[in-house]
């Protein structure tokens, strides 16, 4: 690997290894994972329910220990670090997107996409405005005082996505994105959500099963039964088109 | 970071209003029995403020002001022979039956004071003259008598009117502010020669011996030197806690010792501290569960178990400020009842309500460490299962 393209890992994850016990048994979730993230692409992390795309997201995200290997996040080894370093790191370099959203449903939208630069200590002005700002480029800049259970699947996941960005991390790791919205919401986020997130400084990852968004991708990494089995370029000629299932 | 909490916080109405009601129940509970209680207390001291004499001095085994082991007739001659004694005086103080012109009987606390001096006498007349006292088979009263000696139907009892003491004519020559006795009878003040007409004959009959220290001697020194002197027992009489000779501390230690009234009360202050640790514990320990998905994705995103733990302590801090402000808030109320009524007796030194704001406190942050718990036991990682 030459230095230039050094420079644009964003996630490097090296012969990763990670248990799970169950009662008795012992499930090997990661076996020797190896995978790289570049900052400028979107990378989807495919494959059937079980084979440990979500445990790989969540080391990571440096929210799971891992037992062996090494897994370097914007040139910070995140399996040297302690918990209280972890955090901090999580704070700044990472933007979430939950499969459930989790947004917190006693405060307002703007609020809500505040979170990660209140986290950060930043004045409570600033915080709005940016999340103003933030929510205007996913299209509910006009939404920013209700509370997040008034809005539809689809704005809330809007809402998600704003969140994960108003701090402009360089990281942004998203879990089955639409999971839990039907195939219209779920390519209008899609879309969206491509055009807001990706930049030459940011890497973008995404855990999905759901093969109507791999189209969406610059490379998709399939995962079997704890292993990468296959990491394929898209090489995207003409933009994505969505699927529907039952189109 | 604290607006967030509380708007976590408030935002769960149903559960907040649970901590609420819980605590203020708890808080109401506890502040509430500890102040009749203490005022229960007080009122077992009335004596004391009534007849307010700097030193008391009474049969030696006497331990409380209720008591009455009495003395020889001479004891009050020995006492104003001590040196560091200004003045001594005879006191008669005891449960009396009164007769009421319908035949119906009730019980007074009858207290006999020297007819020269009226030392002993009531401080604060509302009507009559304390002087004449001195005149035949004359009595004052105080404010609780007028609903206690009226009959039913008849215009409250005023000066001029009779009644009879042990079937001996008592005229009514003043009516006077007074402490509420422990037994719940109005105090009746009359001389001391005359308390002993009133009073079935027995050969000892002076319950104690009221007296001043002279200038430049503490009531302490006094106290002490009377008893030294005479054998008899001094106390004096400033207020409880003051010193261990006092005699207002002597009788409310007498009564926490030997009647079941601190262990009555103190079960329902137990019960008030039980059901606000019950409730606000589990109703708490609820709420970290049902946010606990939105904590873990706060933790994900970067918050620090110390500022996550802080938001909680903030949460359980504030519905224990509300609830205690709610149960205080209620008290006082019963307390305004209370006053206006003359009963139950409520007395709140500043002590309880500062106790049990910090018993609620401590119950919240039990509370907001069992959510804390919950939550460092909680992977960020779960955050992306849920």
């Amino acid at each position: 690997m030459n230095d230039e393209t050094n420079d644009r890992v964003a996630v490097d994850v090296r012969g990763v290894e990670k248990h799970f016990s169950d009662g008795a048994r012992s499930i090997h979730v990661m076996k020797q994972v190896t995978l790289q993230a570049l900052k400028g692409e979107i990378l989807m992390l495919v494959g059937p329910s079980g084979c440990g795309k979500t445990t790989l997201l969540s080391a990571i995200a440096g929210t799971l220990n891992i037992e062996s290997g090494e897994i370097d996040v914007m040139g910070n080894p995140v399996h040297k670090m302690s918990d209280a370093a972890l955090t901090r790191f999580r704070a700044k370099t990472i933007g979430f997107i939950f499969q459930q959203f989790h947004l917190i449903p006693t405060i307002s939208v703007a609020e809500n996409v505040g979170i990660p630069l209140l986290i950060q200590n930043a004045p409570k002005k600033q915080v709005i405005d940016r999340a103003r700002a933030v929510l205007d480029a996913v299209g509910l800049g006009d939404r920013w005082k209700e509370r997040p259970n008034r809005l539809s699947g689809g704005q809330q996941q809007r809402v998600a996505i704003a969140r994960a960005l108003v701090h402009e991390p360089p990281l942004v790791i998203c879990d089955e994105p639409t999971a839990a919205l039907d195939a219209r919401n779920g390519e209008i986020v899609l879309e969206l959500f491509r055009n807001v997130a990706r930049s030459p400084d940011r890497a973008v990852l995404i855990v999905t099963h759901d093969n109507r968004i791999f189209s969406y991708a610059d490379r998709v990494a399939r995962m079997d039964d704890g292993e990468i089995v296959e990491v394929r370029e898209q090489g995207h000629t003409e933009p994505p088109h969505f699927v529907h299932e039952h189109a | 970071m604290t607006a967030l909490a509380l708007k976590m916080l408030f935002g769960d109405t149903a559960k907040y209003m649970m901590l609420v009601a819980g605590l203020f129940f708890a808080s109401f509970l506890i502040i509430q029995q500890a102040s009749v209680f203490c005022g229960l207390m007080l009122w077992t001291t009335s004596t004391l403020k009534n007849v307010a004499a700097p030193i008391y001095v009474v049969e030696e085994q006497v331990q409380q002001v209720n008591e009455t082991n009495p003395l020889r007739d001479t004891d009050v001659a020995r006492v104003r022979s001590v040196s560091a004694v200004e003045w001594a005086m005879p006191l008669y103080s005891g449960i009396q039956r009164v007769r009421l012109e319908d035949g119906s009987f009730k019980t007074v606390q009858l207290i006999g004071i020297d007819a020269a001096t009226l030392a002993g006498a009531p401080e604060r007349m509302i009507k009559g003259r304390l002087e004449d006292l001195r005149l035949p088979n004359t009595v004052i009263i105080d404010e609780l008598a007028i609903t206690r000696l009226s009959l039913k139907g008849a215009p409250p009892i005023k000066v001029g009117d009779r009644f009879e003491i042990n079937d001996i004519e008592a005229r009514v020559v003043g009516i006077c502010k007074a402490a509420r006795s422990f037994t719940g009878g109005p105090y009746i003040w009359t001389t001391y020669e005359r308390a002993l007409q009133y009073t079935p004959p027995s050969r000892k009959m002076l319950s104690a011996v009221i007296a001043a220290p002279v200038d430049g001697v503490s009531w302490e020194d006094a106290a002490g030197e009377i008893s030294r002197k005479t054998g008899l027992k001094a106390y004096v009489n400033r207020s409880f806690g003051s010193d261990e000779n006092d005699l207002n501390t002597s009788t409310v230690w007498w009564y926490v010792r030997n009647t079941g009234i601190p262990i009555s009360f103190g079960t329902t202050v137990v019960i008030g501290f039980i059901v606000g640790v019950a409730i606000a514990c589990q109703t708490f320990y609820s709420f970290v569960l049902d946010n606990l998905r939105h904590l873990g994705a706060l933790k994900a995103m970067g918050m620090s178990n110390l500022r996550l733990s802080l938001m909680l302590v903030i949460q359980a801090a504030t519905v224990g400020l509300v609830g205690f402000g709610i149960g205080l808030l209620f008290t006082a109320l019963f307390a305004i009842a209370a006053v206006e009524n003359q009963q139950p007796p409520f007395y709140m030194p500043w002590q309880i309500p500062v106790v049990a704001f910090g018993v609620i406190q401590l119950i919240c942050m039990v509370a907001a460490l069992m959510g804390i718990f919950r939550l460092s036991r909680y992977e960020p990682a779960m955050v992306f299962r849920t």
